[in-house]
């Protein structure tokens, strides 16, 4: 119940003793006002006597003015605000409201409930532990019903409160009831909400609100306001790991150092590890200060300064973790979106990400596709507009630390600002970080190949030299390159050897590293012939799939694969380099043809069977190539 | 789900917009009114930057009308923090000598206080100035982000105001723009006044009922606080048994009758008493939603 007079009256010390140790609940309610939502929330704040008697004049004069109860005292214009939407009679944004009980104190998200308030929605449930979603009992479960559903779902609210409004107008019939709250179950299992309590009740009569209603003797359970004072949450940011975004650097003389931040994740004691990140350096705690005294230990919740025991690198924007559990750290994630702008959503374009205390620059793919949230159907979108829902890849200039938002909402939470305007234009939820960049999609640009090839005179291509160790493609790609250039043709030379020097030295040998070796080649070969050059590859890239891999790159055409064909022997035969010696001593292992497979190309586009040609025409072989297949001018 | 008690989480959420605030602006400045919920908003400035003293100075828009108890207070307790206080008097006012008798209320706060913060916010160049302002204190400010932006002309603007999603605030704002940062937010007045019990902050001693000489004037009991207080015809001062819920000029500042002199009773008197606390302001009577106008100008 409310608050007890008689306690105040009679002993306020120990009211206010009772009061100190109140538990906060953070509610959203979801529905239109004809769902009677502004009603619920005007008893509510009535029924705990938090309405004083100026405002109770007003509102009985206000009743009686625009009411819609016949002179009778109208709730909803208790908490219908700016004097605009009152006399529309909608409420157009986030309105936060306040009431306590002997053991709760409440704040309450009033969110208007239509389609094109998705963004109010959001942002009223981004706060919320709890969702009251309202249904009128004389229409059941509408289209609004799912999308407040799925949105309270999204944001990562797991406990929902079925209002089961307006049963005076269906003769408080339990049937009415329970076909509802079975057809919410029905929904509530689809989406994957976890805890649901429906309630009959009418907030117009009071029934059930916070007293029981004689009217429902069939139902057994709480009222909602009783459900509202007990309701425990599972919050699995409070028993995660460690987090605590640096908000600040406290400073205050050159002897001390600490990092000032609210606990956004489990908890912290002196003694512990902790990691920086996404820096990855690891400290320990050395104390917990407050300004009320040191800390045994902080939880989630509470606003500390952490000094380590280490001169670590560390600054606003990094996140302190459980050293042995910490957050990742990435610069490309798939993220949920929730547009909030009126001019949509610019994939490509540079915005401002913030996410905990960090603040980058990051650039929007063009969603894979957008959620309708009437149908939940992903229907698909080249942009996002206002109240859009899509998932985008996101590119950071720099890595960020993260959670999955299912995990913690402070950590997997963020907003983009526009640069120019500075305002907020969306939010959005990262759940996994993508190291593949199979989805990125390229980037548009008016200066095309086509454009290049123009400028340069001759179409570009990639001329794909295989073949064995001691083959002589070195001596043909050489060859090869100075015939193009003196025919005026942009080229440059990729050789297997010069490439390892650098862009792969990293790479060795084995297996993996040989597919990786050639991967990596295969990208750069179709940059440069994206620039518009004739690339000339020399490799001995031993496997088909991946040569098939680096064809695929290209478009169909540009690819020109050249199996220079010199017989085992006769290549051991040369051994220039001495490389074959080494091998058959083991001393080289995975060597090509020795002890690791050549798998020769079964429909190259030229085949030069070096038993037979010098290398001067073999080379003029591939020219002559190059010529009848248009890439070089005849 | 969270451990802490609803003070608890209310003092961590404040101070975590404080040093959101400070970590971004260029030039922050907190607000001071000498009242009970500056009190409280200072009160979390020392926790929220300990052991520094919070980086910005105190400013106070004085309108030379406050009372001779809040200009005591005022100097005392900000010399004992050891802050910065800045005073701002719009020499306009003083010139043309406005006062809440002659010019009337509405006049009188609109030069006073609502320019006089403006020339005060441009002079010094502030651009995030901390106000004391509470989402319950009336239904406009329901609405009202934690993060308000206002226009170089410092006007609220509702198409600039920007949606505020879990503790993530956008404090970014492009030149001549500024932001007023309410880390009061989510308090209410109850939250207030147990909040203050209970961490032993010191407030102006006119909260507490005390016997003080005043004239009753439309059903207002209001304090002959100086001699510039001009007593009708057979007006007599009578000393009463009164103390005030909220404190800004003397003559348009209502006393209410009471005996509570300690902060239970007026906790008690609070929650038994069913008038609100901006009843005892006189302007919010001038017409009705005039809250939200003042807002829309620039006032708090």
């Amino acid at each position: 119940m409310a608050h007890s007079s008689a306690l105040i009256a009679e002993d306020i010390e120990g009211y206010l003793h009772a009061h100190q140790h109140k538990s906060l609940l953070r509610f959203i309610t979801c529905g239109s006002v004809d769902d009677g939502k502004s009603t619920l929330i005007g008893r509510l704040l009535y029924e705990s006597h938090l309405v004083f008697e100026d405002h109770l004049a007003a509102l009985e004069a206000d009743s009686k003015k625009v009411g819609t109860q016949g002179g009778e005292l109208d709730f909803a214009l208790l908490v219908d605000g700016l004097g605009a939407e009152r006399e529309q009679g909608i409420t157009i944004d986030v309105a936060y409201r306040f009431f306590s009980t002997e053991t709760r104190k409440f704040i309450v998200a009033d969110t208007p409930g239509h389609e094109q308030y998705t963004r109010n929605m959001v942002t009223g449930a981004s706060t919320a532990d709890v969702a009251v979603i309202l249904v009128d009992a004389r229409r059941g479960l509408l289209t609004q019903t799912r999308r407040h559903s799925y949105l309270v779902h999204l944001l990562g609210i797991d406990t929902v409160v079925v209002a089961v409004n307006k049963l005076d107008l269906v003769d408080y019939s339990q049937e009415v009831f329970d076909r509802i709250e079975a057809d919410y179950r029905q929904l509530a299992d689809a989406l994957g909400i976890r805890s649901v309590t429906c309630i009959p009740l009418s907030a117009l009569r009071g029934d059930n609100v916070v007293e029981r209603s004689p009217q429902t003797p069939w139902y057994d359970g709480p009222t909602l306001m009783q459900y509202l004072e007990t309701v425990e949450v599972a919050d699995d940011s409070v028993d995660g790991p460690f987090r605590m975004p640096v908000q600040w650097v406290n400073r205050p003389d050159s002897e001390f150092r600490g990092f000032s931040g609210q606990v956004v994740g489990g908890r912290v004691r002196p003694g512990d590890r902790v990691r920086v990140v996404p820096t990855g350096t690891t400290s320990t705690v050395a104390r917990v200060v407050t300004y009320d005294g040191d800390l045994e230990e902080a939880v989630a919740g509470q606003s500390v300064t952490v000094t380590l025991t280490d001169e670590v690198d560390c600054s606003r924007g990094d996140v302190l973790c459980a050293a042995d559990a910490p957050a990742g750290a990435a610069d490309r994630f798939e993220a949920h979106v929730v547009w909030m702008a009126e001019s949509p959503l610019e994939p490509g374009r540079p915005y401002l990400l913030k996410t905990g205390t960090r603040t980058v620059q990051a650039t929007l793919s063009a969603p894979g596709h957008r959620i309708d949230v009437n149908t939940l159907e992903r229907v698909p979108a080249e942009t996002l507009h206002l109240n859009e829902i899509g998932v985008c890849d996101l590119h950071l200039d720099r890595a960020v630390a993260f959670d999955p938002y299912e995990r913690n909402r402070e950590t997997g939470g963020f907003i983009v600002i526009d640069r120019l305007t500075n305002g907020t234009v969306a939010a959005g939820l990262l759940h996994s970080a993508t190291r593949e960049a199979t989805d990125v999609h390229w980037q548009a640009v008016d200066v095309d190949s086509a454009a290049r090839s123009r400028l340069l005179g001759h179409a570009p291509a990639v001329v794909w030299l295989t073949g064995l160790s001691g083959a002589g493609k070195s001596t043909i790609a050489n060859l090869l390159e100075r015939r193009l250039h003196t025919l005026g043709v942009h080229t440059y030379l990729l050789d297997g050897d010069n490439v390892r020097h650098g862009l792969n030295a990293d790479l060795g040998f084995t297996e993996a590293d040989r597919v990786e070796n050639i991967r990596r080649v295969g990208h750069v070969a179709r940059l440069m012939a994206d620039a518009g050059l004739v690339v000339v590859v020399s490799f001995i890239s031993p496997f088909r799939a991946e040569r098939d891999t680096a064809r695929a790159l290209l478009p169909a055409g540009q690819f020109v694969e050249v199996h220079v064909d010199t017989p085992l022997e006769v290549a051991e035969a040369r051994d220039e380099k001495g490389l074959y010696a080494k091998a058959r001593r083991g001393e080289l292992p995975n060597f090509t043809g020795i002890d690791s497979p050549y798998e020769p190309p079964e429909h190259p586009e030229v085949r030069l069977d070096t038993t037979a040609l010098t290398p001067d025409q073999a080379a003029e072989a591939v020219v002559e190539h190059l010529r009848s297949a248009g890439v070089v001018p005849r | 789900m969270s451990a802490l008690t609803h003070l608890q989480r209310l003092e961590a959420e404040s101070i975590r917009i404080f040093r959101e605030a400070v970590a971004e602006a260029e030039r922050p400045v907190m607000l001071y009114s000498v009242g009970k919920d500056s009190a409280v908003m200072l009160h979390l400035a020392m926790k929220a930057f300990y052991p520094s003293k919070p980086p910005f100075p105190l400013l106070h828009v004085d309108t030379t009308w406050k009372f001779r108890a809040m200009y005591e207070f005022r100097d005392r307790h900000v010399a004992e923090l050891g802050l910065e206080l800045l005073v701002h008097q719009n020499p306009d006012a003083k010139a043309r000598g406005i006062n809440p008798f002659d010019h009337g209320s509405a006049l009188h706060t609109d030069i006073w206080k609502t320019e006089g913060l403006k020339q005060a916010l441009d002079q010094h160049g502030f651009d995030v100035a901390f106000g004391g302002a509470r989402r319950d204190e009336e239904k406009s400010r329901a609405k009202e982000r934690v993060f308000s932006v206002r226009t170089a002309q410092h006007r609220w603007d509702p198409k600039m105001q920007r949606p505020e999603l879990w503790g993530l605030y956008n404090v970014r704002h492009n030149p001549g723009e500024s932001l007023r940062v309410f880390p009061l937010s989510n308090w209410t007045e109850l939250d207030v006044w147990q909040y203050i019990h209970l961490e032993s902050i010191p407030i102006v001693p006119l909260y507490f009922a005390d016997k003080r000489p005043v004239v009753e004037r439309d059903g207002t009991l209001i304090m002959v606080d100086d001699e510039r207080m001009k007593l009708a015809e057979g007006e007599v001062p009578e000393l009463r048994s009164v103390r005030f819920r909220t404190l800004g000029c003397y003559p348009l500042t209502g006393a209410i009758e009471s005996t509570a002199d300690t902060l239970p009773a007026i906790i008690q008197e609070m929650l038994l008493t069913t008038t609100s606390e901006r009843q005892g302001r006189v302007i919010d009577h001038d017409s009705s939603g005039s809250m939200e106008k003042k807002k829309q100008e620039g006032y708090f």
